[in-house]
């Protein structure tokens, strides 16, 4: 753990402390008072469709870009994510489900979007999805172009994997092409979408020939460093929740500290893998280094409901016992869960709540029993620590009743 | 089959018509189908036989009744007797969709009346099955009718039947086999007084004890305020909980769903703190607990002093002729003995199972597979 206290300082150097200040008398609202007993496991789960306006401009300009963003004036500051495509290709089921938690079978009721739709999410990060009507054409001259396409952090192009794609790559391609010229920085993320039904072979050929039909495209507009990415995704598994923490995660600038400290943490407790994971949404902002395989990513994000829904069971507000309020006998402030199995040989699972947004799940290995508890539990307080100054809005937002000593 | 005096098994009837969801309720409470599985699962042939052991000395002897008419016909006739004889309980399915409600209810009475001849004291339940399929704010009303509807035709039984609604598609399902299940624990009482006893002990808020196959409660204790918890659902949504964690381990571990158990989970916050462990070969117990370090350890070391008490209201652990049995038995103790050891000296020690699948389901027809 000394050299994530090294990597910590050196990293605080050029942390981001300041967050618009507005954020702060927004939180405690919030359409959310039924999941508010979540313990300390804060679940502070609120999402509302904010209008624009709703959003004090931010006093101090903001910081948490990455350098491939495209510097904005005095906006909202909020990274958008767009999320375009042909009508029914599934952006508002993909926003749906993603963000407001919507059973994938319910989504076959969702009527096709006439107007952009524009969510903000609060979170570790503060980020904006935008979704588009299918049928618009977003380059229309009656469009204001330079309000869209400002301040985004990627433009996510939905391509429905069952139904007949060339026009979806043409439109694909000339908004890809139309952005080289203006905002040649922003991520082009493409879900190859509704894999779910697709035979092994046709989803993989399929997928290349998406591939191939885009990047032959901008070779030959001299563009082949574009920086464009593909993604195969379903609502029905979590392969769509795998592809938005990708996306996001190259919107976070310290990321490559957050591989660290986890990369650090995982060596010195022997854990096979570890995720940060944002509570709310179970997308992960990062893990450590080591080759991810969509099974683990399943696991955890499985373990967070279960955390989350016994917590809400038992979280409920109480009423003070015998005159002394319960927060007085407090246990842990942050949640923290294990699950051992039974069988011999089979990993077990570690949460830890590192603060409002975020929490930290950890596979651990056969080699690291939960005797090692004691050096884990020291080490995840080390990594939190280090966490605080990376992300330092989290640590302000504490919940109301611990700020008040 | 090696009856041990004590051990009661319970003959329970699975009925009602052919695609009304009689095995796929099956599968999912006793077999670790998820619901998106049991469209795989063919119409039954004539009856499958499954023998669960449970908590308490019960064994559950279920009969899944194969609900096209030819079969019906036969069970009415040619072997009245024998399926209708000493009979537990009669579960009868009604599937919400049927186009045909009033000839399904024909069909019910004609059960009805068979079983009221050949097992008078035999208890129904009536599952109004697929409530799925209706829209949300329909339902309750509907339910009411149709539950309505079939007491009139329940004959003897018409006090004494009670109806779910369920589908397979939330924890409805749940809490119905729960009601069912109690019902047909013989020692229910004893095992909710040692129960009780543990709570005060442990100063514990609630205790839900469930069976580990099926994740179904047995039955809980609950203490002081938690009684106003709002979540009245809880029990069968914690079931349901357990039961998706369980497949979520066994999909990406490779383990069978079956094998897939924990051997402790925690959860602690900053307003309560939670642990499910297993407590006897059939039951883990689940508890909540003040938020507070020494009560959780105080609580964690009494629930092993107690596992003893709970495995002699164990089917398995009675002395039940046959070697294997008694040898398990007294390989729990010392293991107990062990951990206890291990806790005074400080260390953590992780509970290992036998790793062996302790609850046994025959089932008929090569179901299980
Ligand atoms: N099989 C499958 N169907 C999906 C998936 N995602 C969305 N759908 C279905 O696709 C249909 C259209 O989804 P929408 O989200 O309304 O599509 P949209 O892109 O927002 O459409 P417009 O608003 O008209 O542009 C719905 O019936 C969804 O159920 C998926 O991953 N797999
Ligand atoms: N929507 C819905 N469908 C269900 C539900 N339960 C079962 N089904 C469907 O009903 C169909 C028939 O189910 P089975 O369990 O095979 O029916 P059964 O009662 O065992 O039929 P027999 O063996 O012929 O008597 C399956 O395809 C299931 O998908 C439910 O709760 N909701
Ligand atoms: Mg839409
Ligand atoms: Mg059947």
């Amino acid at each position: 753990m000394d050299s994530s206290h090294r990597r910590l300082s050196a990293h605080s150097q050029r942390s981001h402390p300041d967050e618009p200040l507005s954020e702060h008398g927004e939180a405690p609202q919030a359409g959310s008072s039924r999941l508010k007993p979540g313990a300390q496991l804060t679940l502070m789960r609120y999402l509302q469709d904010l209008p624009d306006a709703d959003v004090p401009p931010s006093p101090v300009p903001p910081r948490y870009h990455t350098g491939r963003l495209p510097n904005s004036k005095a906006g909202d500051g909020k990274p958008r994510l767009l999320l375009m495509g042909q009508r029914r290709s599934g952006k508002s089921s993909i926003s749906s489900v993603v963000f407001h938690k919507l059973p994938p079978s319910e989504t076959l009721y969702i009527e096709t979007t006439t107007r952009i739709k524009k969510e903000s999410m609060h979170s570790f990060m503060d980020f904006q999805v935008w979704d588009f009507p299918g049928h618009l054409d977003y380059f229309d001259p009656a469009f204001d172009v330079d309000n869209i396409f400002e301040e985004i952090g990627a433009l996510i192009w939905v391509i429905d994997a069952q139904d007949e794609y060339l026009e979806a790559i043409m439109r694909l391609n000339m908004t890809i092409l139309n952005l080289q010229n203006s905002y040649p920085n922003i991520n082009v993320e493409v879900f190859v979408h509704k894999v779910d039904g697709l035979s092994e072979d046709y989803k993989s050929d399929t997928f290349r020939d998406i591939i191939q039909r885009v990047q032959d495209e901008l070779s030959d507009n001299g563009y082949e460093n574009a920086p464009v990415s593909f993604y195969q995704t379903s609502i029905y598994d979590h392969s769509i929740f795998e592809a938005f923490s990708k996306v996001i995660q190259k919107l976070i600038p310290q990321l490559p500290t957050l591989e660290a400290l986890l990369n650090s943490l995982c060596s010195t407790c022997h854990i096979e893998k570890a995720y940060l994971f944002d509570i709310m949404s179970k997308i992960y902002i990062a893990t450590d280094t080591s080759p991810t395989d969509i099974g683990s990513y399943e696991i955890c994000s499985d373990y967070i409901d279960v955390v989350i829904d016994v917590s809400e069971i038992y979280g409920w507000d109480r009423p003070a016992e015998n005159g002394h309020s319960e927060i007085a006998e407090t246990g842990n402030n942050d949640a923290e869960s294990l699950i051992t199995m039974e069988r011999k040989g089979n990993n077990y699972l570690y949460l830890r709540e590192i603060n409002k947004y975020l929490a930290l799940i950890c596979l651990m290995g056969d080699d690291s029993p939960a005797e090692k508890k004691a050096v884990i539990d020291y080490n995840v307080g080390v990594f939190q620590a280090a966490l605080k100054q990376v992300f330092p809005r989290a640590e302000r937002d504490v919940p109301q009743t611990t700020s008040e000593e | 089959m090696n009856t041990g005096k004590r051990q009661k098994q319970r003959k329970v009837l699975l009925m009602g018509k052919s695609g009304a969801g009689k095995s796929s309720m099956r599968s999912i409470v006793f077999s670790n189908y998820v619901a998106k599985d049991v469209r795989r699962l063919g119409a039954t042939i004539d009856v499958e036989h499954s023998n669960i052991k449970f908590m308490g000395n019960l064994m559950l002897n279920l009969w899944d009744c194969g609900g096209q008419d030819g079969f019906v016909e036969n069970y009415l006739n040619h072997q009245r007797n024998h399926v209708f004889g000493s009979v537990a309980v009669l579960i009868f399915v009604f599937d919400i969709e049927s186009r045909e409600f009033p000839a399904d209810v024909i069909s019910y009475s004609n059960i009805i009346r068979a079983l009221q001849e050949c097992s008078p004291g035999a208890k129904v339940f009536v599952l109004i099955h697929k409530m799925d399929l209706v829209q949300a704010r329909l339902r309750a009303q509907l339910f009411d009718e149709r539950a309505e509807y079939i007491r009139t035709a329940s004959e003897s039984f018409r006090d004494s039947v009670d109806f779910f609604p369920t589908s397979i598609w939330d924890q409805s399902l749940y809490k119905a086999w729960t009601q069912i299940i109690y019902f047909l624990i013989p020692n229910a009482a004893t095992i909710e007084g040692l129960l009780q006893q543990l709570a005060e002990v442990i100063d514990a808020r609630e205790l839900i004890l469930y069976e580990r196959t099926t994740c179904l409660m047995v039955t809980h204790v609950t203490r002081g305020e938690e009684g106003q918890n709002p979540f009245t659902d809880r029990f069968e949504r914690i079931s349901s909980i357990l039961k998706t964690h369980k497949q979520s381990m066994a999909k990406h571990t490779g383990i069978p769903a079956g094998s897939a158990n924990f051997a402790e989970m925690q959860i602690k916050t900053g307003r309560f703190m939670f642990f499910i462990t297993r407590l006897t070969e059939n039951t883990n117990l689940a508890a909540s607990i003040p938020p507070s370090e020494q009560v959780f350890n105080a609580a964690r070391v009494n629930i092993l002093l107690v596992r003893p008490k709970f495995a002699e209201l164990d089917i398995a652990s009675k002395p039940r002729p046959g070697i294997q049995q008694a040898f398990a038995h007294s390989a729990e103790s010392d293991r107990d003995r062990d951990r206890l050891r291990d806790h005074s000296a400080g260390g953590e020690s992780e509970y290992r199972g036998k790793g062996k699948e302790p609850v046994s389901i025959g089932m008929g027809g090569g179901f299980d597979g």
